[in-house]
């Protein structure tokens, strides 16, 4: 086991924590939304277990694993930002 | 992993972190967005397997094509999903999305797992399915973070998809029934307990049928923990949920030992559940409560509908124009009747054409008016009403008695004054707008029927609230033109 991933993961756990502590509630969905996007980095993962598959069921479950994390990936960034177009500025 | 990629992940770190700290104020907040998406753009071009060699620059096989394939299908289906979705269903899509990611990092965890576990063969009932060229070792570490990301990523897919069901129409009442939380914490013992013992024999014919159990339970288990909870809670749910997803990822990450997966998982992790507690307390509600309290449900509505005492006196249009008219200080409450009618255009007219004729009008948003918090801001906003004139409720309810006409438009649970007189109410303790202290009330409200959280609201009984029924967009039309004709 490597360390040092653990050691990433510690910080980032408070890293979490501390950067959103106070978030007017208006905000509330689009960032639940935005964050949402960012655990659409699962779409990597699903890149190297497809590509490395070398059966058609791995083929087939790591392809619908690309979709899914493709879908999660571009969708939720492009809904937040729908959202959040909506907080410009009026003239 | 090379220094030159180290360098590019430990950016892309600082995209993401500095991503999410824009989106939690709301002038930056779009800029954060974008921030996070071209961190994640950087990361995808940058992207290298564990053996230190790039995605992108080995040889084109068929993989690659189904990979290709499959990144330009989750663009379309992500794109047509995020652009067609109208305003008032944003809180259902971020649910499915969420679902499709715990989706995804299920199905990367159980295709690692069973590589490992059974590098040949593995038989599912009759058929046998061959997985990997041969069987490696793997860590009883590795292993956990596999069956962690398998049991979450299901949870949280299953799961959304039920919130997104709910949030749809279909069964958003509460679903429950005796020793049900008993049954459920039975299921998550089981799950736990195959888990345990996977995490310690990771291989072999057993190991692969014991993972497909907790496979099938984990999704169950989804299904049964969302299901006994009302829709009105959805949004916490979909919270919990998306930091589940998260750390299912970072959980991945840990598998098939990518930082970059790590980081983004574990960020989501831990800002989602502090989100999620944020909601909840926006709601004054403990977290449990949420989850297990089976809210609007039970013997409580019925206790509160007892208690109703009065009559509903209803008004017309003409009548509610000229109260409205005459008015110096008017407030509007909207909710979530509001963005189902699509009215808030018409509440925009409305609010102008009483601005013309010196009447100061000014909107009192509930935190979680809506399905979502922030619904009413985003609605509204849309609809181009000024920023100035949205208040919050902290903000509004000291002024509420020197309220003249105070009109709600689809909102209930946000102005039931059960929350602060009737101790045995389900809601009772929730901060709500107090609609009842100002001195005229009008409810634009389509029938009597309970709100979503199923209790009877007190206000509309009060001696000095009118009910306008009908359609909140076609009652606001009404109002529109009675008020330009006076």
């Amino acid at each position: 086991m490597d360390t040092n991933i653990l050691f990433i993961f510690i910080l980032s756990v408070f890293v979490g924590f501390e950067v959103i502590s106070k978030v007017p509630s208006m905000l509330h969905t689009p960032l639940m939304s935005g964050t949402n996007a960012i655990h659409g980095i699962i779409l990597f993962g699903g890149i190297l277990v497809l590509a490395d598959a070398s059966t058609p069921v791995a083929q087939a479950l790591g392809f619908v694993a690309v979709v899914f994390g493709s879908a999660n990936v571009f969708g939720g960034f492009m809904v937040t930002d729908r959202m959040l177009q909506m907080f410009k500025k009026k003239k | 992993m090379s220094q030159t990629i180290a360098l590019i992940f430990i950016g892309v770190s600082v995209l993401f972190i500095i991503g999410i700290k824009f989106l939690s104020s709301p002038k930056t907040a779009r800029t954060g967005n974008l921030i996070a998406a071209a961190g994640m753009f950087v990361a995808l071009l940058a992207l290298h397997k564990t053996d230190g060699n790039s995605v992108w620059t080995q040889g084109w096989s068929f993989n690659y094509t189904l990979i290709a394939i499959g990144i330009v299908l989750g663009l379309i289906v992500g794109a047509a999903g995020a652009y067609s979705v109208k305003m008032t269903a944003m809180p259902q899509m971020v649910a499915l999305f969420n679902g499709l990611g715990g989706g995804a990092a299920a199905l990367v965890a159980s295709l690692e797992f069973l590589k490992h576990a059974h590098g040949k063969q593995i038989s599912v009932g009759d058929t046998v399915i061959t997985l990997g060229p041969f069987a490696e070792s793997v860590s009883a570490f590795a292993a956990g973070s596999m069956l962690f990301a398998t049991l979450i990523g299901s949870l949280s897919f299953s799961g959304s998809i039920i919130a997104y069901l709910k949030l749809q129409g279909k069964f958003e009442k509460p679903h429950t029934f005796p020793g049900q939380n008993f049954l459920n914490g039975l299921i998550l013992l089981v799950i736990l307990g195959l888990a345990g013992w996977l995490t310690f024999n990771p291989t072999g014919g057993n190991a692969s049928m014991a993972f497909t159990m907790t496979f099938a339970l984990a999704l169950f288990f989804g299904v049964a923990m969302v299901m006994p909870i009302g829709g009105a809670d959805m949004p916490v749910v979909i919270s919990l949920l998306n930091s589940f997803t998260g750390l299912a990822v970072a959980a991945d990450g840990f598998a098939i030992n990518n930082l970059a997966m790590v980081v983004a998982g574990t960020l989501v992790g831990s800002s989602g559940t502090l989100l999620t507690l944020l909601m909840c307390k926006a709601m004054n509600r403990p977290v449990t409560n949420v989850l297990f309290g089976a809210f609007g449900s039970g013997g409580g509505s019925k206790a509160a509908a007892s208690g109703v005492a009065g009559t509903v006196k209803p008004i017309q249009a003409d009548e509610a124009a000229l109260l409205l008219v005459y008015a110096q200080r008017v407030v509007v409450v909207p909710g979530y009747g509001m963005a189902v009618a699509q009215a808030q255009h018409s509440v925009r007219e409305l609010s102008e054409e009483l601005g013309k004729r010196g009447v100061e009008v000014q909107f009192a948003i509930h935190p979680v008016a809506g399905r979502m918090p922030g619904h009413m801001n985003v609605l509204l906003a849309e609809a181009n009403v000024p920023y100035d004139q949205l208040i919050e409720m902290e903000q509004i309810n000291p002024s509420m008695d020197r309220v003249d006409v105070c009109l709600v438009i689809g909102a209930n649970d946000v102005v039931n004054p059960a929350a602060r007189e009737e101790k045995t109410s389900p809601i009772y303790g929730m901060p709500v707008i107090e609609a009842d202290r100002c001195k005229c009330t009008i409810v634009l409200k389509r029938s009597m029927a309970a709100g979503f959280a199923g209790i009877e609201n007190h206000l509309f009984y009060k001696d000095n609230t009118r009910m306008l029924f009908g359609d909140a967009k076609a009652s606001l039309n009404t109002l529109v033109a009675a008020v330009k004709a006076n």
